[in-house]
């Protein structure tokens, strides 16, 4: 009973202060796991991308995964509504005064100052993603070996999903489940 | 009547929206502009754009908005239900599915060249974000400053939150926004 309080707690922020989407959850999912211990870096890497391949809104999917992680389905349901709980609260308020919210000088000058914000935390969890996936600090502290902290195999699947997503015109529009699924291909195929 | 047509017609958007954001509108539009006549485009465009700018999920803001102008307060909670309910139950299967899953060699291998694809993914969110959000010097340094804090420090993402919006209002009244 106290893991699902805490987990609806823990949503109930992440819902409050996620501003900017889906993504926007993502460093304060990896703060969970920092201070929770329920899930690890490399779990959350793997529930981002199931989060991504399937229907859903990825914040919705995230948070009933990592609730399910934690604690089952009633982890599930309690981590989602935990997270839409604040939305559904501050988007009732906002309805009634649509119009004079949107005009607002200090609602404006606030999200000037929260977009960066937003981009700021999720490549600081982006790199959270990159030392696991691209690579190996523990092999590094194994060996010794300089050369050995380079995850090669990865580091040049990256270099090659980079430039097919950014630089191949019909390739850009493509949706990430296409990437998703090569990747996993090529993962088994060269066994990661 | 009324909040189960809301409740299907939401669900059915859940379960259209891959990924979220921008690949939400044109179902949104179908099915609540074109097939049910709850809302115009530029409602529609207005709840999106305020959806956008408030925290939570964006799905789940347009759907409380729409869910409210149709029923009311209990049309925007069960508007909400509806959204996520798609979600809560193919996550959970397929979580429950790869929890058993997990130990296998090949599916690990697999994970590890998904986890690749992600970083990618994450990047390239990035950059379309960078575009919005970084438009003068002021915003330039709040990024990397609130970037180079959070990887380093790792404090919770509120103490940024909360300072960021306190600093774009400052930052406004000083006249250094756009330069």
């Amino acid at each position: 009973m106290m893991l699902l309080l805490r987990l609806f707690w823990e949503f109930f922020k992440t819902g409050l202060f996620a501003v900017g989407g889906g993504m926007a959850t993502l460093p304060f999912l990896y703060n969970i796991s920092d201070s929770t211990g329920w899930f690890t870096h490399a779990q959350l890497a793997d529930m981002i991308a199931v989060s991504e391949s399937t229907p859903g809104p990825i914040g919705v999917n995230m948070a009933t995964y990592v609730g399910f992680t934690t604690a089952g389905i009633p982890g599930a349901v309690v981590a989602t509504v935990g997270l839409v709980t604040p939305s559904v609260i501050i988007i009732l308020l906002i309805a009634r005064v649509l119009a004079s919210f949107r005009q607002n000088k200090y609602v404006d000058a606030a999200f000037y100052g929260l977009r960066p914000c937003s981009v700021g935390l999720i490549a600081a969890a982006g790199l959270l993603v990159v030392k696991i996936a691209l690579f190996d600090f523990d092999l590094f502290h194994q060996t010794g070996r300089l050369l050995d902290v380079f995850n090669v195999k990865a580091l040049v699947l990256a270099a090659v999903l980079l430039i097919l997503t950014r630089g191949v015109k019909q390739l850009k529009k493509l949706h990430p489940v296409v990437f998703i699924a090569a990747s996993a291909i090529i993962g088994i195929l060269f066994s990661f | 009547m009324n909040l189960w047509n809301l409740f299907v017609s939401f669900a059915k958007v859940g379960v259209l929206t891959f990924g979220g954001g921008y690949a939400m509108i044109p179902i949104l539009e179908r099915e609540i502009v074109d097939k049910q006549g709850w809302a115009s485009s530029e409602e529609l465009m207005d709840y999106y754009a305020v959806g956008q700018c408030t925290p939570g999920v964006i799905a789940v803001n347009t759907a409380t908005f729409i869910g409210r102008k149709v029923a009311g307060v209990p049309g925007g909670i069960v508007a909400t239900a509806g959204v996520v309910f798609p979600s809560m139950v193919i996550i959970t299967v397929i979580a429950g599915i790869l929890s058993n899953f997990a130990d296998i060699p090949a599916v690990q291998s697999a994970f590890a060249g998904i986890r690749v694809c992600v970083c990618v993914l994450i990047f390239n969110a990035v950059l379309k974000l960078w575009k919005a959000a970084v438009p003068d010097k002021a915003t330039l340094v709040l990024a990397v400053l609130v970037f180079v804090l959070s990887f380093f420090l790792k404090p919770s993402p509120v103490v940024f939150v909360v300072f960021c919006a306190a600093a774009g209002i400052l930052l406004t009244r000083l006249g250094v926004r756009g330069k």
